[in-house]
Parts: C-alpha cells; structure tokens; sequence
C-alpha cells in the first residue's frame, strides 16, 4: 500500500493540495544534515514535517516552546526526554489531538508537505486519516477483532464485504499479528494479550493507509518480549511510512530510530513555571555518542532523569 | 489482649512474641462495631420492604379475593355498584407513562450528549446546574404549570384537531375526542418534561465513564465528532443508557399529583387509543379517591397501589438484566 493511494482514496478534501505540493524537493534543512536513506539514490528524502517555533499552551501556560525540526519521509524519528518535558504534548500537535483539550492553543508553524496544519480552512478529520496514532496504553474498541480493523476504512466509506476482508488482512500482516488472530477475526479484541492489543491497534491505524504513523510511548505497558516485537515491527513498517515516536526508554530511541530530539525542562527561576523545549534534534548516532549540548549528554549517559 | 509493639530495630522477637503480636487485637472492636451498623443497616431495608408488601397486600387482599382476575382484568370500575375492574387505570398509567418517556428519551440523550461530548466547558457547567435545578423542582409544581399554561391552549388545540379529522379512519380514533385540556396526552407531556433531568443527568454521568482512550482512538483514526459518538459513545453506553430510561420510566408510573392535575379523571376509564380524551392512572385514582373509600372500595384502590408496586418492580428486575446483557454484548465481541 504505497502513501499516494490515500490521497486518491479521498479525493475532495481541503488538504488535498499536500499530495500535489512540490514538497519532495524541499532538503532537511536542520544542521544541514541529510537524511541516512539520501545517501543511496543520491537525492535528499523529501520533508514530511517542517516544524518552526512551535509553542502550545494550555489556557494562557506555555508548556513547550521553541520547537524546531524537520521529518524526512520514512524516517523514524524519536522523541526523548525527562517526564514533563512535553514530548507527548508536541507529538499529539502532529495530527491535531490537541484540539481536544479546551484552553490548548498551537503557536508556530506545523508544515506538513508545505501546507501548514494549523490553517484555517485545514481539516482536523483529513489530517488524521493521513496521519495515523497509536497510544501509550492499548486501545482497541471493544468490538471483535476484524471490526476494529475495519473501524477506519469503513469510516472512510468502504463497506464492500471482500475489500475489507482484503484491508483487514492486509493490515494485520502488516503488524505482524495475522498469523496469531486469523482463526478468531470474530472474537472479542479484548480477549489478546497486552502486546497483541497494541499490535492490533498499529493494524488499525495502518489499516486507513496513513502517510504517517504517530506513537506515544507505545512500549510502556508493555513486557520486554513484547516491546521487542513492536520494534521489529517498526524497522518493517518504516519503509512504507514515516514514523514518529515518543519514548521514555533511551534504549529504544538508539535501536529504532534514525533521528532523536532530545527535549527538557526549563523551570523559570522567579516563576516556578515548567516549561518544556527542544534542546537538541540531530542523528540518533549523534545524540548518543557526541551531543552538542550537555544538557543532552547528561541525559543520555544517565547523568540527569 | 495486650498490644505488643513490634521493635523496629534489634533483634527479632522470638516466635511466640511474634505469635501474640500478629494476634494483637488491635481496631477489632470498632471494626466489630462497624460491621454491627453496617449489617443492621442492610437487615433494615429488608424488614421496611417487607412490611410495606405486608400491610399493603393484607389491605387489598379482600379485593384480590373477592374479584379475582376480574380485578386486574376488567375495565369495568364502577365502585357504588361494587364493580371494580383497574385494567383502565393501568392503560391511563402505560399510555402517559410511554408518551413521557416516548418524548423525554430523545430530548435527554441530545441534552447529555451536548453537555458532554459538544458544548464549551463553561457551557456544559451551567446545563448541569440548571438540569440539576429542574430536577430539585416539585412534581406539583410540574402540575400546576400544566394546568395554568399548557391545558387551555392544548384544548383548543385538541379541538381543532378533532375538527380536521372527522371522519378520517385511525386517526379519527386517536385524535377525535379531545375537548378539555385535560388528557393522557397532557399528562405524557408534562411527565416528559418532569423526567427529563433525571434521565439527562444519569445519562451524563454514563457518557462520561467513556474511556478517553477510545475516544481518541476513533478520532485518530479520521473519525468525526458524530462518527466517533454513534461507533464508541453510544455503543459503551448502552447499558447505563438503558438503567437511566428505567429509571425515568419508574418516576413516571410512580407521578401521582401532576398526573391528578392533568389527566382529566375520567370516572371510569376506558382502554382506548384517543389520547387526547381523558383517562386516569393508578396512583391519582388512589390520590384522589382513599380518603372518602371504605370496605370493599379501600381495598380496591390499595390494591392498585400493589399492583403497581409489583409492575414497577418487575420493570426493575427486568432492566437490570437487560442492562447486563446489554453490556456484555457490547463490551464483548459485537
């Protein structure tokens, strides 16, 4: 399932211009690094994000400023950082879950493929079913298993029994969880295993074909074993979509990812206030080896959280 | 009974200290005392249900003996011929009853699910507030505004509508004989409004038990608000939602001074599809006619009052098992 059928899938919609957005010349620009994949054919991995200043506030508080990145197309790209330093907070700005929260105001610019997210005329829903989520705890509905694949692209209009058997199928291979599940599609979701949940739940959110994939600690409620397969399953999901995940474990960051930013407090001396931010965005290998900026290295040598 | 303090430091207490410190008795005798309210507390309830069941049936018993399945199946209640058939009053009693929760389910899960899932924070504050308002106003108070406001301007309502549909078949039936303001309809309506907050205000509550999980879930996945309200709200409500028509539903069949207000006391009522003629239900009869009863006619109207205790509590019991199965269904493999 190549990205661009998604686009195709829902042709009128107000974000529709992304897909024909001259973007994939667009060179990451940060620190002028070029993106591990580039190398090979020579050319840059087109921008999926261009992240410039962004701020969010919750009722007037500031609780993350100055957040600068890019996100080059299948790249996994891992936030990290002390709790309270907004990481989950930034990522759930990426596909507007932010808008749920009364009193949350984005300030900044959120590019993605050169359309800014946070326009007017931007659909929160369209934005969604190009990038997809998968949260901290498990979340399948408590519907049997085939139905909570089949949740999205039903949403999405498709109702015709033989192509959801066909999406279904297809997004369950792709999370590794077919083989497991495929005598009981009917069963209760609630019924799988921590991890098979959580797996259950990347199936459902690929199964909408999302450009994007969104992840909030996805390995936290989960055991060893488990999270090890959901990390295998990254490595094979990144070539068919760009993934962005936030983790608590610094471990898993140096294993999956490509690039880390690196986010931290900064309480103010007279107020009191938190206030999260970006302190470093750079190849993963670099943040774990040599930061430029020691708040990173004492974090990532153990030294601070 | 000593207490034996356990030393925090030092050496281990040897094993029969230790024995009779872990059998310290230590809170036994509040928890005792406790557990003595708490049981009495329980055995109370049962004693109270009891007695009312006991001296309400003894009451009636006379007119269950006496009429037998006449009693509860006969529309013919004619108490100075001591005939008393109360078929009537519970038709009075099912028709406003459905009427009322009929228009006051709808209207309640908009209200809950505006003040939920839609309205602005500060907004959903002040819906609660004036739910609550409404549910704290007195049922006669309900009453009397149908009397003062509703009942003329429903009568030459009903008039006219008799007028248009003379002569037309059905609807001549349901709609042809409403001359006062007074009717099963006016009563359904202002039972309607009267149930409203209740069923608003449970319904609220069972919404707001919706995980925020799921809700993200199916918002993450490009749902939209009413999408993700019908395919997880609902469906996760289902169960509370059903309890809290139940529970409109019970208030009811239980309103006895509005309805007595507003049903038009029809003297002996009739089963029959014109809801916009007179009637009565269970409890005005009983409201309005015990104090001048005696003998045969007492245990008539006392009878009624069982009667309806009993449907009421076959409702209960009835719904709590749908509740059950309902979310089981949903919370399982749908």
């Amino acid at each position: 399932m190549p990205p661009e059928t998604t686009t195709d899938a829902v042709p009128a919609s107000p974000v529709d211009e992304v897909a024909g957005a001259d973007d994939v010349t667009t060179a990451p620009t940060l620190g002028g690094l070029t993106h591990a994949g580039a190398a090979a054919d020579g050319a840059p991995a087109p921008t999926v994000f261009d992240v410039t200043d962004l701020s969010v506030l919750y009722s007037g508080f500031r609780a993350v400023r100055g957040v600068k990145l890019d996100v080059a197309k299948n790249d996994i790209t891992a936030f990290i950082g002390p709790s309270g330093c907004g990481k989950t907070t930034v990522l759930r700005c990426f596909n507007r879950m932010n808008d749920l929260i009364d009193g949350a105001k984005v300030e900044g610019s959120l590019k993605f493929h050169g359309v800014d997210l946070y326009a007017k005329d931007v659909n929160p829903v369209e934005v969604r079913r190009r990038i997809g989520m998968v949260f901290q705890k498990p979340n399948p509905f408590p519907k049997s298993i085939f139905e909570n694949v089949a949740y999205g692209p039903k949403l999405a209009g498709i109702r015709k029994k033989a192509e959801l058997d066909e999406i279904v199928e297809q997004a369950l291979r792709g999370s590794a969880l077919w083989d497991e599940v495929k005598d009981r599609l009917g069963k209760s979701a609630l019924g799988l295993s921590g991890g098979q949940q959580q797996r259950l739940c990347i199936a459902r959110a690929i199964a909408v074909r999302p450009e994007v994939i969104l992840m909030d600690e996805p390995c936290s409620a989960l055991d060893p074993v488990a999270t090890l397969r959901i990390e295998q399953l990254m490595q094979e999901l990144k070539d068919e979509y760009t993934i962005i995940i936030v983790t608590h474990n610094m471990q898993q960051a140096a294993r999956v990812s490509d690039r880390t930013a690196f986010f931290s407090v900064d309480v103010d001396a007279t107020s009191g206030d938190r206030t999260g931010e970006l302190v470093e965005y750079d190849r993963t290998e670099k943040i774990f080896s040599q930061p430029s900026d020691s708040r990173t290295e004492d974090y990532v040598t153990g030294r601070f959280g | 009974m000593t207490v034996v303090d356990l030393p925090t430091n030092g050496p281990a207490p040897a094993s029969a200290e230790m024995a009779s410190a872990l059998a310290s008795s230590k809170g036994a005798g509040p928890d005792k005392a406790f557990r003595g309210l708490a049981v009495a507390a329980g055995v109370t309830v049962l004693v109270i249900l009891a007695l009312i069941t006991y001296s309400t049936t003894s009451s009636a018993w006379p007119a269950f003996t006496k009429y037998g399945a006449g009693y509860f199946f006969s529309t013919d209640w004619r108490p100075n011929q001591q005939h008393f058939g109360i078929l009537g009053f519970a038709w009075g009693t099912a028709v406003i009853s459905f009427i009322g929760v009929l228009l006051a389910v709808p209207t309640s899960i908009g209200i809950a699910l505006f003040a939920t899932e839609v309205a602005p924070r500060r907004l959903r504050r002040s819906i609660t507030t004036v739910m609550d308002l409404l549910a704290a106003v007195p049922s006669v108070v309900f009453g009397l505004v149908g009397v003062l406001v509703l009942r003329v301007p429903l009568g030459k309502l009903f008039r006219s509508i008799g007028d248009s549909v003379h002569g037309v078949p059905v609807l001549r039936d349901v709609l042809g004989q409403g001359s006062s303001g007074t009717s099963l309809l006016t009563a359904g309506i202002v039972l309607a409004i009267m149930i409203t907050p209740i069923i608003t205000s449970v319904s609220r509550e069972v919404f707001n038990t919706v995980p925020r999980n799921d809700k993200e879930g199916a918002l993450a996945l490009g749902a939209t608000r009413s999408e993700m309200i019908t395919g997880v709200v609902i469906p996760h409500s289902l169960g509370g939602l059903t309890g809290a028509v139940m529970l409109g539903l019970g208030r009811a069949m239980g309103e006895t001074i509005a309805v007595t207000l507003l049903i038009g006391a029809s003297s002996s009522p009739r089963i029959t599809a014109n809801i916009l003629g007179p009637s009565d239900a269970m409890p005005a009869a009983i409201a309005r006619n015990l104090s001048e009863a005696s003998g045969d006619f007492r245990a008539a109207l006392i009878g009624l009052g069982v009667t309806l205790f009993v449907i009421t509590m076959v409702i209960n019991v009835g719904s709590r098992r749908l509740v059950a199965v309902v979310d089981r269904r949903m919370k399982g493999a749908a």
